[in-house]
């Protein structure tokens, strides 16, 4: 097939322009020595659900909300903020480079806190990024480029898979910090505390918020604190990712808690959030980027870098998402929908763990299943090996990610029991 | 002692901060004639007749959600895109070997072709690939480039200043001596800044010798529709680049023709020789969306594909692009024929020969200072104006003002 291309265009252009000899067109690409990329294994999932026949299949692999019907939610709150919109008929002009300044303000006073003295003293800068990537990849390349150290990242392990490749490519070393307990199925706090005891001055350590993705595992208040001091006493720089602020618990002060807490023990941290998950609003890229500062001199310097950056990356970004997100966070009425939404979601998934845990039980199953009460978030980790994954994906068409890693957003109260009957199964 | 102690403060983006100085200007004759957007002859921003139309049919469609896009884009949005930019009986297409990846506006098409021509395009370091951009260009292209990592981004001689035109002789000279494999930015039509495109002629020159020295075409296709009114003219280049067999690149905008600006709505339309190739480049370029934004914003990108999918809905577009070009058509005729009769020294043909948005008048630094100090008129300093900026209120204003310019500075 390829050859026939090739001599079709070979004819074609042979009529067209006689000056140019057949030798001299490449009969050959530019691409011959291009790479196969391999597939996202996220994604793979996903394909390998969606050929899948058995009307009984579970797709627990993507990470997007379902409602209990496994649909996709919009919520109502953003549809009304989008109703607001459509009203005003605004125009389409470009943002600034930053963004929408109405939406950066409600988005660090949402993670900070309204009080904030952070905010008072406008020591911090905000800009909008598409979505939570987009906000990684401009404080990976703006930590690249200005970070006065050698800068090595250390990342909790395991770590949402694209943490990785993102830094790396912004020329940044990785490193690990050990984080998850396969034995327990929870936080193994002393080996963490080991770990970031030894971790080189000025080197960056990356934590997950809240609901650590993928495995579902947070620190306690208490464990929080005692690492907030020793991070302290290493002297490193604290990035934040926190894609799931109100997802976690349905709080969302409760979910931001500890990047509160650092702040107010004197870290200057940098801050990554999404609003893909806990405002739904996945398609549309919504998130920023926070630098929190000495002083407001510094964070305007730091600004005006930020948009060096994006510039040749982006120019500006999109609008529709961060002008709902906006809307909803400045308007009372919408706010308090929203954060009663939020709740609705995380309360759903809550749910699904417990029932399940009880479903397990019933099916007679004498493994310790508390880690999936105990976890929190989109993801839990269960412990599953790889070879009962198999299983699970080709006797029972239910499917996860390799690691074991199941989004309880997939799971509804119509297939909690098939999906317990099937761990069960593969697991007794 | 902070990490961040040694951070200096960037000098802000030139063209952003024109619209803010503009925007403090106290001056009620103050004229804006910077940022690149349309406006209509009362000034003001344009949201398409089409788009409004759209907009409300997807805010008020409930089955519509907000679940992310695949990380290569909205598959019915790339494919409407490429069919635009190469048409939609291109062979390429019918061939299977078009493909394309859905992008943050015209810069971020930019930016993932050049994130990959760094990594792949001819061998797997390509860092010290000379990138040739126009001289003078858009001034992010070299940032683009840069920030992905080439470190030999050169100019191609374009614009004669002396002759107000194309400097073609000059550009074939680089074209001939460039190192085989070179990159060249070429922009599809309605240069920016200059407004000055290659005839069609010219372009068959450009061509000939960029096959032979195997020079890369990376089109920058930002204004189709908007410079002649007509989508298939405003293509013609890049579809001769394509009939001749080469691989290529075409970073689209859809900000200006669909005055979609802030919901980045771009389209890298990818020719390959065959459709494995195509395949193994968009697998490639999946891997670097992924590390820089994951996947791309919903909204603009449905707008563009419902509206290319529906022949009334096209044709109507078709038709507000068309209205937005011939008003520039009017400005540009209207400007040069003030100028004429106020008998300001120069000439002034460049005005009506050059199209689209811009107009590389010609005014030198000193006189651009003037226009915007003394006159309260805002343009680069390069000389460059948004005929989008002149109005049937304001034409005459500017164009004494050019005339008590160039016979007062020199």
């Amino acid at each position: 097939m390829a050859m026939l291309t090739s001599s079709k265009i070979l004819t074609s252009l042979g009529a067209q322009a006689p000056a140019l000899g057949a030798l001299q067109l490449r009969a050959s690409s530019w691409w011959s020595e291009v790479q196969m990329g391999p597939p996202d294994p996220i994604l793979g999932v996903t394909e390998a659900f969606k050929r899948d026949t058995n009307p009984k299949k579970m797709n627990l692999g993507v990470g997007a909300y379902r409602d209990d019907q496994g649909k996709p939610y919009v919520l109502s709150c953003v549809r009304k903020a989008e109703a607001q919109i459509a009203a005003k008929k605004m125009d389409k002009e470009y943002l600034p480079i930053g963004g929408l300044a109405d939406f950066s303000k409600a988005c660090a006073q949402l993670a900070l806190g309204h009080d904030n003295e952070v905010l008072k003293s406008g020591r911090s800068i905000t800009v909008q990024t598409i979505s939570g990537t987009g906000s990684l990849r401009v404080g990976a390349n703006f930590l690249s480029r200005f970070h006065n150290a050698a800068l090595d990242v250390y990342l909790p392990k395991p770590s949402w898979g694209n943490h990785t490749p993102i830094f790396r490519d912004a020329g940044i070393q990785l490193k690990a910090y050990t984080y998850y307990d396969p034995k327990t199925c929870g936080f193994d706090f002393k080996g963490a505390l080991d770990d970031i005891s030894k971790i080189p001055d000025k080197s960056l350590i990356l934590l997950h918020a809240c609901a650590h993705n993928p495995t579902g595992v947070d620190p306690k208040p208490e464990q929080w604190k005692e690492m907030a001091a020793l991070i302290k006493k290493r002297n490193l720089l604290v990035f934040f990712d926190m894609a799931y602020q109100g997802f976690a618990s349905g709080d969302i002060d409760r979910d931001a808690w500890s990047v509160r807490y650092f702040i107010e023990q004197g870290h200057n941290i940098i801050l990554s959030q999404s609003f893909a998950k806990n405002m739904g609003l996945y398609g549309e890229r919504v998130g920023g980027f926070t630098v929190v500062c000495k002083d407001a001199e510094e964070a305007k310097r730091v600004e005006s870098q930020l948009k060096i950056l994006i510039r040749p990356i982006y120019s500006n970004p999109p609008m529709n998402g961060a002008r709902i997100a906006s809307t909803i966070l400045n308007t009372p009425e919408l706010y308090k929908e929203w954060l009663e939404e939020v709740k609705g979601m995380a309360s759903r998934i809550i749910r699904m763990r417990e029932m399940l845990v009880s479903n397990l039980k019933n099916e007679g199953s004498t493994h310790n299943w508390q880690h999936v009460i105990d976890q929190i978030g989109m993801f839990c980790f269960t412990g599953l090996k790889p070879e009962q994954v198999e299983r699970l994906n080709k006797e029972f068409s239910i499917y996860m990610t390799k690691d074991g890693r199941i989004s309880v957003a997939g799971v509804t109260s119509g297939n909690v029991g098939y999906l317990a009957h099937s761990i069960h199964a593969v697991t007794k | 002692m902070s990490i961040f102690g040694e951070v200096p403060l960037a000098a802000p983006v030139a063209v952003f901060k024109l619209t803010a100085d503009f925007r403090e200007d106290q001056s009620p004759n103050k004229v804006n004639l910077g940022v690149g957007a349309y406006r209509t002859d009362e000034c003001q921003p344009w949201v398409l007749p089409v788009v409004k139309k759209v907009e409300k049919i997807i805010v008020e469609d409930h089955s519509l959600n907000h679940e992310y896009l695949p990380i290569l884009g909205l598959p019915e949005f790339r494919s409407s895109a490429s069919k635009i930019a190469l048409g939609a009986d291109s062979p390429a297409i019918s061939e299977n070997r078009v493909g394309a990846v859905q992008c943050l506006g015209g810069t971020g098409a930019l930016k993932i072709g050049a994130e990959f021509l760094r990594r792949w395009y001819n061998g797997i370091d390509n860092t010290k690939t000379p990138v040739y951009v126009s001289a003078p260009t858009w001034e992010n292209h070299n940032a683009v480039f840069s920030n992905a990592g080439f470190e030999d981004i050169r100019p191609y001689k374009y614009w004669d200043g002396e002759k107000r035109g194309l400097d073609l002789a000059g550009l074939l000279d680089d074209l001939e001596s460039a190192p085989e494999h070179s990159i060249f930015v070429l922009h599809a039509c309605a240069h920016n800044p200059t407004g000055t495109d290659p005839t069609q002629d010219q372009w068959k020159q450009i061509a000939d010798i960029m096959k032979r020295k195997n020079l890369f075409a990376f089109f920058d296709s930002a204004y189709q529709g908007f410079a002649s009114g007509n989508l298939d003219q405003d293509a013609w280049a890049i579809r001769y680049f394509v009939s001749h067999g080469f691989e290529l690149f075409c970073a689209q905008s859809f900000s200006k023709n669909f005055g979609l600006y802030n919901e980045r709505v771009g389209n890298l339309t990818v020719v390959a020789k065959d459709q494995d190739k195509l395949n193994h480049v968009l697998s490639q370029m999946e891997k670097i969306v992924r590390i820089t934004w994951s996947n791309p914003p919903s909204q603009g990108a449905r707008l563009v594909a419902i509206t290319l999918n529906s022949p009334e809905l096209f044709a109507e577009w078709k038709d507000n692009v068309k209205t937005m070009a011939d008003r520039v058509l009017l400005m540009r005729a209207q400007l040069k024929e003030k100028l004429k009769s106020l008998g300001t020294p120069g000439t002034w043909e460049h005005i009506t020969e050059q199209i689209g948005m811009f107009s590389f008048t010609g005014l030198n630094p000193k006189q651009v200072e003037y226009m915007i100090k003394e006159k309260h008129i805002f343009l680069m300093a390069s000389g460059r104006i948004n005929m989008c900026g002149l109005t049937s209120k304001n034409i005459d204003y500017v164009a004494e003002s050019i005339h008590e310019t160039v016979t007062r500075i020199q």
